[in-house]
């Protein structure tokens, strides 16, 4: 069974550790919010300007002036901050954020990441997506494994406009868990419940690492 | 204390002209100049080059004034919400340029600060470093963004007083401090517009050295672009 979208962001929370800074981009990385165990302590960053981001509001406690990157209407918690957008990227760019999250359309063996542009098609543009690939140490990309139509999306070079190069560390799947080789190559170190190391190498079109007992995912 | 106050919107904005170069406050949405907009709207001055994060939605914000044709150039960093948009650039109409958002913000505050140029990572590698310098800073590769200034920004924010001190609300702050001090002209509009003393100077975010013209605005909409609750 592959995994779903919660699987996916059920995996990756467990990734999450004590005193974590973190931003989340939008879709799936958005759910991982929900699954960050409860005894630890991280602070979620929202790149228009608030650090802490707290759950949805009530009905009665929302504010046009307080949402998140995704234009969602958010509330603050206990020490909360907010700030402008230069600052924002000051804190990403200079390495304070430690942990970000994000989608992918494409990744490459080498860890290079497209997800902001289809020539000809959609033009929405990178938002924030090129100055958190270029700065963070630590880059998880949540993702499905292929395409609608079937498509591996771990490719050996991207073929849609990167938005960033050799950044991507570690990509969840509906798949698989795989780390990114610093010579190139997606290391296999998890597969979801009932997939097998085939069909992950089936789906995958880029370089599949593949070394000894490749074990199951464990999600609660 | 230099008293920055105009009547209104119409007043503080009469002088920009066809062919000027704004700043626009706001992301998405949250703390855009709507009475300033609803201005433009009102002169129909056209050949704008606006310099914003986000291109508003199809009916609100500069989604208005992209659809009475208004715009030349948009300079933004994501214009997912507007469909409008997506049409006139994909038919050639509208010329943009895409920045990366951290750029877009450091490249407005680098133009009011006074710096003419600085190097970042973010677009390294990528289309976006086509025709930019790149250089090594102890062993990563950085590319060349220069600083952005604009005519007039327009700004938005909660509170501010007749001396041009603003405070900002929520994150209704994001772009707007940084484009008071690019614009050669800032026009802040403000919910609340007190007597200068009134605002405790601890907690001010934007000094009315900045501002060269302040109003009170009217009839905030404040549209919400993805209301999400909980029970």
């Amino acid at each position: 069974m592959s995994l779903d979208k919660i699987g996916i962001a059920k995996r990756i929370s467990k990734e999450i550790e004590n005193g974590m800074y973190i931003n989340l981009g939008i879709g799936i990385p958005t759910l991982v919010a929900n699954y960050i165990p409860d005894n630890l302590e991280v602070v979620l960053q929202s790149e228009n300007g608030l650090l802490g981001i707290g759950p949805f509001p009530t009905e009665d406690k929302v504010d046009a002036d307080l949402i998140n990157a995704g234009k969602q209407t958010v509330s603050m918690l206990q020490g909360s901050v907010l700030f402008n957008s230069s600052e924002s990227f000051a804190m990403i760019r200079g390495g304070h954020v430690h942990l970000t999250i994000l989608g992918a359309m494409e990744v490459s063996e080498n860890g290079d990441i497209a997800n902001w542009k289809i020539p000809g098609k959609m033009v929405k543009g990178m938002g924030g997506a090129m100055d958190l690939v270029a700065s963070a140490e630590n880059i998880i990309v949540a993702m499905q494994h292929t395409s609608k139509s079937g498509k591996s999306k771990l490719l050996k070079e991207c073929s849609l406009p990167i938005t960033g190069i050799r950044c991507v560390n570690k990509i969840v799947t509906n798949l698989a868990v795989m780390d990114v080789h610093p010579e190139g190559g997606f290391i296999l170190r998890e597969r979801a419940p009932g997939v097998s190391v085939e069909e992950i190498k089936e789906a995958t079109e880029g370089r599949l690492v593949v070394d000894g007992d490749i074990p199951e995912m464990k999600i609660d | 204390m230099i008293n920055k106050v105009v009547k209104d919107a119409i007043k503080a904005t009469e002088d920009i002209k066809d062919g000027s170069v704004l700043m626009l406050g706001g992301f998405g949405l949250c703390g855009i100049p709507e009475n300033g907009i609803q201005a433009l709207l009102d002169m129909k001055v056209t050949d704008l080059t606006c310099i914003s994060n986000n291109a508003g939605v199809d009916d609100f914000g500069i989604g208005l004034l992209l659809q009475k044709k208004q715009v030349k150039k948009m300079i933004s960093s994501y214009v997912g919400e507007n469909a409008e948009f997506e049409r006139q650039l994909l038919s050639g109409e509208l010329e943009v340029d895409l920045i990366p958002q951290g750029t877009l913000a450091e490249r407005i505050r680098a133009g009011g600060a006074g710096i003419p140029a600085f190097f970042t990572p973010a677009g390294y590698g990528t289309e976006i470093q086509e025709g930019k310098e790149t250089r090594e800073f102890d062993g990563k590769m950085y590319l060349m963004e220069r600083w952005l200034k604009a005519d007039f920004s327009l700004v938005k924010a909660w509170k501010g007083d007749t001396a041009g001190n603003l405070i900002f609300k929520g994150t209704a702050r994001n772009f707007n401090p940084m484009m008071a001090a690019a614009g050669n002209i800032t026009i802040a509009e403000v919910e609340e517009l007190v007597p200068a003393g009134e605002l405790d100077p601890n907690e001010i975010h934007t000094p009315g050295i900045y501002v060269q013209r302040i109003f009170e605005g009217k009839n905030y909409e404040k549209r919400i672009e993805q209301r999400t609750v909980r029970s």
